[in-house]
């Protein structure tokens, strides 16, 4: 440093010196120096635009594959709720409609019985009495007869009438109880159509009802089909439910595993021995883990045998015999090792009670030993039965797992598309900065040659002022 | 698929290397001579406690220290627990019955080898080749060996745990101190030239410490 100094006797001329040689210098090569860092921030710029663009058409894609993927699952999803709702109305036709002949015959029947019985009720008007005719031949008979006679022929006539009187109702009363009697005999005829026709009516409705549902599934589905914006936005957002859901599921199964892990990793040291190892882990602790994932493997092929879930194409796609087959092989392993859980689980009561007697033998506690406690029982039952039990719920884990599964797959692709938009943003507000870091290098550069560059201006011609130059450099 | 394959190899790997030992080997020395046989219910009390502490695969021995003590026959109890929980029960309490059984009927001996004892006690657990080896000594630590027996040996304690429980003072300690502290100094340089570890628990609510 002093040595710069020293080039004339006065330091201060010497420095002024330098500082007139450095700006001459910079001066001089600033139009390539303004190049040069032009281009580097330009280079930068394009390159990190160049890597922004292609990590946006990464994400296009990936929005694309997600999107498919999404559409898939609805179009299947929804292709599986009309086809349960398709059985279902086959079911209701096969049960409820399948009978319609009969149900017709029966109606047809009670019609007719009714026509007839109303036929039969028909109200018949009563026989003329027969008096009128004795009245007539009275009223034939002259003076010259005399009245005395006519007396004793009324008297006739009122007894004939009476006694007609008589017959005539009680006919009548006769024919009214009989027409009463078939009306009462209608009743039970018109309740049963009612009930029939009543019946007939649900099933209708219920068709009609299920009619709508499919109406509305299969808008949903041909909306799905034509991959509307809308049933895109839908099916991700029941996606993220449905992971969330079974992602909650999963953790109360994986609790419900780890009972099961203690309630057998005690016991199973008797069977396969309590201090070996398998890779660093005891070989008791690795087989009580087996049993439990074997029993949910069993679970998971149980319910696929069954059809609850598709996770394996292979054995929903087995003829029925074969599936059935696999349906009770599976039940019967599970129900085996579930009895094996049990089993080990009354061995861990034993073993505990047999620790606990031993326990309290070393620390001198007789009177411990000696409890046995009456309800002992109790907690022995509840464990075997959680061994048993557990077994059979952890089977359905498959349905939670499948959901998971599928859901899994829109989600991470969901996250992967986020974090793709971040890195491109990143990427083009990074090209952005140096493009505009070049710039301000280029002034940065210009600052301390303000005095050269003030007089350029000054004496030379507008279009060829360094100033302008520089413009123009930023400009493009 | 390539992950799997590679936890599969891991996992064979690790299966695959030899076993590092991890059991517990302990062999208790009991002091018998004079008046230190009353001491031996609290031994007693040490045993049981140690029993329980142990699992499956551990060994313990318990032996008395009389005349001459480098030999099996005073060992009064030993067990190798098995592999089986309910089995290791059953060794734990028929052990525990035979300590009783030998602390009611023990006779007093006249002569105090110590370092018989621990040479048995050092043989005895390098046979058994266990993970950690733990050498406990019930007694005043006094030596009184007869005359003709040698007991000027090297000890080859490397990885052997020793500890004193249950040091008493003798009269003569309180006359004076030097004489118990000089005993116990001793032992921890005899104890520790020997490549071991030496420590003292004479407060026996404090057993947690032991193993």
């Amino acid at each position: 440093m002093d040595f710069l100094l020293n080039i004339t006797p006065w330091p201060a001329v010497s420095a002024l010196l330098w500082i007139v040689l450095t700006v001459s210098a910079l001066f001089f090569a600033r139009l390539s120096a303004h190049r040069a860092i032009r281009a580097a921030a330009n280079t930068l710029y394009v390159s990190l635009r160049f890597a922004s663009r292609a990590v946006m058409q990464t994400e296009e894609r990936l929005a694309r594959r997600n999107r498919d993927v999404l559409l898939a699952a609805g179009r299947e999803a929804k292709e599986r709720i009309v086809e349960r709702e398709f059985d279902r109305v086959n079911d209701t036709v096969r049960k409820d409609l399948a009978n319609y002949s009969a149900l017709h015959r029966a109606l047809s029947e009670s019609i007719a019985r009714i026509e007839d019985d109303h036929r039969q009720a028909v109200d018949v008007p009563p026989e003329p009495p027969g008096w009128v005719k004795a009245i007539e031949a009275v009223a034939k008979i002259d003076a010259r007869e005399g009245r005395v006679r006519v007396g004793n022929v009324l008297g006739d006539i009122h007894k004939s009438l009476v006694k007609a009187h008589q017959e005539a109702m009680h006919l009548y009363r006769a024919s009214s109880g009989k027409r009463h009697a078939l009306l009462r005999g209608m009743r039970p005829e018109w309740r049963r159509i009612q009930q029939t026709l009543d019946q007939v009516g649900k099933n209708v409705d219920s068709l009609l009802s299920r009619s709508v549902t499919i109406d509305r599934h299969m808008k949903e589905y041909e909306d799905i089909v034509r991959g509307q914006d809308r049933s895109v936005s839908v099916l991700s957002s029941s996606s993220l439910v449905y992971f969330f859901v079974s992602a909650l599921v999963l953790m109360v199964a994986v609790g419900g595993a780890t009972i099961n892990f203690s309630l057998i990793a005690r016991p199973m040291a008797e069977m396969v021995g309590g201090t070996s190892l398998i890779g660093g882990f005891r070989t008791a602790d690795i087989a009580a883990l087996v049993i439990i994932m074997v029993e949910i493997s069993m679970g998971l092929f149980l319910m696929e045998s069954l059809r609850i879930t598709r996770l394996f194409p292979v054995i929903s796609a087995l003829p029925d015999k074969t599936r059935v087959r696999m349906v009770w092989i599976t039940f019967s392993i599970l129900f085996l090792l579930a009895s094996v859980e049990a089993g080990l689980a009354f061995m861990r009561e034993v073993l505990l009670q047999d620790e606990l007697a031993t326990s309290a033998l070393l620390r001198g506690d007789d009177a411990a030993t000696g409890l046995t406690g009456q309800y002992l029982w109790i907690t022995t039952a509840s464990q075997m039965g959680m061994g048993f039990i557990l077994p059979f719920a952890l089977t359905f884990v498959a349905i939670p797992l499948e959901t998971f599964v599928h859901s899994l797959r829109t989600v991470v692709g969901l996250i992967a598309i986020g974090i793709l938009r971040i890195i491109s943003l990143s990427l083009r507000l990074l090209g952005n900065t140096c493009r505009y870091l070049g710039a301000f290098a280029v002034h940065l550069y210009d600052l301390p040659l303000f005095i050269p560059i003030w007089l350029t201006e000054r004496n030379g011609p507008p279009g060829n002022r360094p100033g302008a130059t520089c413009e123009r450099g930023l400009a493009s | 698929m390539k992950i799997l394959i590679v936890f599969a190899a891991c996992l064979a790997i690790t299966s695959c290397a030899p076993p590092q030992q991890t059991n517990t080997g302990v062999y208790m020395l009991l002091d018998t001579s004079g008046t230190y046989r009353e001491e031996l219910q609290k031994a007693e009390q040490i045993i049981r406690y140690t029993l329980s502490r142990l699992d499956a695969a551990d060994t313990f021995a318990v032996a008395r220290i009389d005349t001459a003590s480098f030999s099996e026959k005073d060992i009064v109890a030993k067990a190798s627990f098995v592999d089986r929980p309910s089995a290791i029960n059953r060794q734990k309490r028929i052990f525990a019955e035979e300590i009783s059984a030998f602390v009611d009927g023990v006779q007093s001996s006249p002569y105090t080898d110590i370092t018989g004892g621990l040479l048995q006690a050092v043989e005895y657990l390098n046979e058994k080749n266990t993970g950690t080896k733990t050498i406990l000594i019930f007694s005043d630590l006094q030596e009184d060996l007869k005359e003709g027996y040698v007991r000027d040996i090297r000890f080859d304690l490397d990885g052997f745990d020793v500890i004193a429980l249950n040091v008493t003072k003798l009269r003569t300690d309180n006359i004076d101190p030097r004489e118990y502290l000089g005993r116990l100094g001793e032992w921890q340089t005899k104890v520790e030239k020997s490549g071991g570890s030496w420590r003292v628990i004479n407060d026996l609510d404090g057993l947690e410490k032991l193993l």
